[in-house]
């Protein structure tokens, strides 16, 4: 790699949040306690779908220790709410449900007491009379005509559909030499952050609410509540200090925000609601689970003709993100190649089942197992070298997605080439070992504002004082993903300061400006753009005051470096930035320099600004009788342009690659009758160290002109490729093709066992 | 239930507290004593988040009765740094990235000191791997954990070396 020509960006550094992690110092709102404070508990339906006669909770009220219950009849103002706000039809939960239950899990009343255990028992005493209704939980099964209806007004429980088409797609299919065509199967993945849903809700007489939360998304928490709750949005502080873990599950409104604020409003007592791990798993959300039709058609040389899709995503009860994930799917099934006609439906269907939305990779892991498997197929059908068809039929710089977007930076190609000589080098591998690969690419934060927020999509605003030191405001949420740090460097780098002298806040929707938080990949461009505009602001000013303090020509540039200040075409001359900022003050009457910077994407397409790519290459062990796999080694060709924040890149494509691993192959959740049958960490499997492989990054070279300092997306679209790498893997270990997705053991050696029958059918 | 008087050490500071003998030992570091570094993420002692060291010891704080720690030592991950100095295990996390929501970290840094207690020279990375085997992270893909207990492992950290 070139030399780093930045005195900040892409060098190791601690966390700015780290010192307060590694102590225990860091407060999350798992653990905020406030004066006075009660504690909920949930009243949840026990059926998939039935009407709510009757709740009776007189007996709860004379627990010793119960304040107070609500239920969505009495308590709330009944407003159905949603993520897609423009669309009032999708804006569909209730969240305390007032007439009937669409899931297991699903909110029916809640309790206040002074103690958790209280709140719990006096559960037990609320009597709820209950009309059960048939229920479907699968898609396919909902779709048809004679299904119960879980929405009024949503025909045959469609709840959603998208189309994406450019070019023809029967005539080019014509062109095709060969046809293939695969049905898929993608399952649920649970968010399994470490911290549950959490919230401590205050509201008090005055009228304004201030709540602790865990969220992604402080400013679509302080719209969201507002719009239930019927308070003004600057009524309400959502306050997010530290969040453990989100992946997407953490931006919509959920059951402890809603409960927790519906009860301290009924009380005007603080009430905190913090979700066991159970009441997780069964109510908050999970990926979306989908079943795939591929079709594709191509050249006997590899060329690529034309792909038609046709999906059904179990949307579960309520639309949440959903809607996006079945875009963005069918967006991302089409990547990284060019198609010269290609043809998606999406069709979005409610089942009595726990609701389904946005999880890392957002739709791109499901259409990524489904693509990338059957193009491996392919190639093998066609005797062709995989990945030479990959890089015939790639993305590259300057490509246009017909009508959707503009590839402004790819560095698919040489990701390609770095994937096959680590290939190469494996050499010749044992029996039952293989190596399987997946290219992919994501997007850098989304376009669209179906939330209809009125704001810039991301914001910053710096302050400097005296002592140089300097205050980041962000609307940008810290998740763990690192986005404070990010944005501290971006702010030290435009700035010219060292990193130490920049203090982050976030999480504080009364102290920050609006941003529409930490989803799609979005912060590192598009809070980084505010960030660095506003750094580069506030350091005008300073400048301004330089030039007239320092009194050279002015022909000369000056500039701000790791807090020396001076002429660009003799550094030697110059300033202390420290000393600067004194003086510029004293200049300013006394007023600290502000700077302000924004960020809202315009006239870059349909989705996103600018996408990564990369491509993921495993080395996989199998023991086909048990169906256990072994990954000996993971390595990802990786080009998200500029990279930042060296370490934080590193521990984003390693996490990524966990969850990846995870969603290819040990985690499976299985719903029946409605009901998760795996609600706890014992049987929800999750990767753990000793089946973690060891990672090695290769970082392509590439800088995206959209991007501050041309950076674009890191951690979010390597959830993709894992899964069709793995399943690639044992289809060459074993010939098997798994069309579904976790690959689970069992699924392997079954599948492997009726192979070996059928061989053995032949050869008699 | 009758409450009991519970008397045992935590970060080298006695404490006696009443509580109900169901209590947990993760809820009376919490809830009685107010130590919130020590997280929990689950309730079937799978994930390792409450994990802290009883005399020592590596114990997941939800799997035993805080009356079970009658006169035993415990160490929280407030324990860990002496006086505004870093134990080396806390440096080499911050140094290697191993952690990012932060919501295993306690738990995991228990862990880690407790098995370089014990295994103070590990002898190989999968080692280190099965001895934090006990511990959920959702976020980091444990391998830079890994890195942070080698390196602590290999001497990085040890006084005369700095």
């Amino acid at each position: 790699m070139s030399e780093n020509k930045y005195s900040v960006l892409n060098t190791r550094v601690h966390n700015v949040d780290g010192h307060a992690k590694v102590t225990g110092r860091a407060t999350y709102t798992f653990d905020v306690t406030l004066p006075g404070m009660l504690y909920g508990k949930i009243l949840r339906s026990p059926h998939p779908h039935a009407k709510i006669v009757s709740i009776d909770y007189s007996e709860a009220l004379k627990l010793p220790g119960v304040i107070t219950v609500v239920t969505g009849k009495e308590d709330t103002l009944g407003v159905r709410q949603g993520i897609w706000r423009r669309y009032k039809d999708l804006c569909d939960e209730a969240i305390l449900t007032v007439d009937k239950v669409r899931y297991i899990g699903e909110p029916v009343a809640a309790v206040a007491a002074v103690t958790e255990e209280i709140a719990e028992q006096a559960l037990d005493l609320i009597n709820v009379e209950y009309e059960v209704l048939p229920f479907v939980d699968d898609p396919m099964e909902a779709i048809k005509k004679e299904a119960p209806l879980i929405h009024e007004g949503f025909e045959r429980n469609v709840n959603v559909t998208r189309q994406i088409a450019w070019g023809d797609l029967e005539d080019v299919m014509e062109e095709a030499e060969y046809v293939r065509e695969d049905w898929f199967k993608l399952g649920g993945q649970h968010h399994m952050c470490m911290e549950t849903r959490a919230a401590v809700a205050n509201y008090t007489p005055d009228g304004k609410l201030t709540i602790y939360t865990s969220t992604q998304s402080a400013y679509y928490h302080q719209a969201l509540l507002a719009g239930v709750l019927g308070l003004r949005e600057g009524n309400i502080r959502v306050l997010a200090p530290y969040v453990g873990g989100g992946f997407g599950g953490k931006f919509e409104l959920d059951g402890a925000q809603f409960c927790a604020s519906i009860l301290s409003m009924k009380c005007c007592k603080p009430v905190k609601v913090i979700f066991s791990r159970e009441e997780d798993f069964i109510a908050s959300k999970r990926r979306t689970p989908m079943y795939y039709y591929v079709r594709t058609g191509v050249k006997k040389d590899g060329t690529f003709c034309a792909r038609e899709a046709k999906v059904f995503t179990n949307g579960g009860a309520y639309t949440g993100m959903g809607a996006t994930a079945l875009y963005l799917t069918g967006f991302f099934h089409s990547f990284p190649y060019r198609w010269k006609a290609y043809r998606y439906d999406g069709y979005r269907v409610y089942t009595n089942s726990l609701p389904s939305t946005s999880m890392r990779g957002f739709g791109a892991p499901q259409a990524m197992f489904c693509s990338e498997q059957q193009i491996e197929w392919i190639a093998n059908d066609l005797g062709l070298d995989p990945i030479e068809m990959r890089r015939k039929n790639g993305h590259y710089e300057g490509y246009e997605v017909p009508g959707q977007a503009t590839i402004a930076s790819c560095g698919l190609d040489e990701a390609l080439t770095k994937i096959q000589e680590w290939k190469k080098s494996k050499g010749k591998l044992p029996a039952n070992r293989a190596i399987g690969i997946s290219a992919a690419g994501f997007m850098s934060g989304g376009i669209f504002n179906w939330f209809d927020s009125p704001y810039s999509f991301s914001s910053a605003v710096i302050t400097i004082n005296h002592d140089g030191t300097v205050e980041l405001h962000v609307g940008a949420q810290e998740i763990g993903q690192g986005s404070s740090t990010t944005l501290a460097m971006i702010c030290a780098e435009a700035l010219g300061v060292k990193l130490e002298d920049v203090k982050v806040h976030m999480g504080d929707t009364d102290h920050s400006p609006a941003d529409l938080g930490a989803w799609g990949s979005r912060q590192t461009l598009m809070a980084g753009n505010a960030t660095k505009m506003a750094a580069q602001d506030a350091k005008r000013q300073l400048l301004e005051f330089a030039n007239a303090k320092l009194g050279f020509n002015i022909i000369y540039d000056l500039d701000i470096k790791q807090g020396w200040v001076y002429n660009v075409a003799r550094p030697e001359r110059g300033m202390s930035y420290y000393d600067l900022c004194k003086e510029a003050l004293r200049g300013k009457e006394g007023q600290r320099i502000i700077g302000r910077g924004f960020y809202t994407p315009r006239r870059k397409g349909m989705i996103s600004p600018a996408y990564s790519y990369m491509v993921q290459g495993l080395d996989v062990e199998i023991d086909p009788e048990t169906g256990y796999i072994k990954i000996h080694e993971s390595v990802t060709a990786h080009d998200c342009g500029q990279p930042i924040n060296t370490l934080g890149l590193i521990g984003q494509l390693e996490g990524a690659a966990s969850m990846a691993i995870g969603f290819g192959y040990y985690e499976y959740l299985p719903v029946e009758d409605g009901k998760i049958m795996n609600p706890n960490l014992v049987d929800y499997k999750l990767i753990r160290a000793p089946e973690m492989p060891a990672c090695q990054v290769i970082e392509i070279d590439t800088y995206e002109p959209e991007g501050p300092y041309g950076a674009k997306e890191a951690g979010e679209g390597l959830t993709n490729p894992h899964a069709a790498a793995l399943g690639n893997a044992i289809f060459y270990a074993t010939g098997l093709q798994m069309k579904e997705a976790p690959i689970r053991a069992e699924a392997i050696a079954k599948a492997w066992k009726e192979q070996q029958q059928k061989k053995n059918e032949k050869k008699k | 239930m009758e409450k009991k008087l519970l008397r045992f050490t935590v970060n080298e500071s006695p404490y006696e507290i009443y509580i109900n003998p169901k209590t947990l030992l993760v809820e009376a570091i919490r809830d009685h004593i107010g130590l919130t570094g020590t997280k929990r993420g689950c309730e079937t002692v799978s994930c390792g988040a409450c994990t802290v060291m009883v005399d020592g010891m590596a114990v997941k704080g939800c799997s035993v009765l805080a009356m079970q720690v009658e006169g035993k030592k415990v160490t929280t991950v407030e324990g860990l740094e002496k006086n505004g100095k870093l134990d080396p295990i806390q440096t080499a996390f911050l140094d290697e990235g191993a952690f990012q929501c932060g919501f295993c970290t306690s738990g995991m840094l228990m862990s880690a000191k407790a098995f370089l207690n014990e295994t103070p020279k590990p002898k190989d990375e999968m080692e280190i791997r099965r001895g934090m085997e006990g511990n959920l992270c959702r976020c980091t893909g444990y391998n830079a954990i890994i890195r942070a207990i080698d390196a602590v492992g290999k001497g990085k950290y040890r006084e005369d070396k700095r």
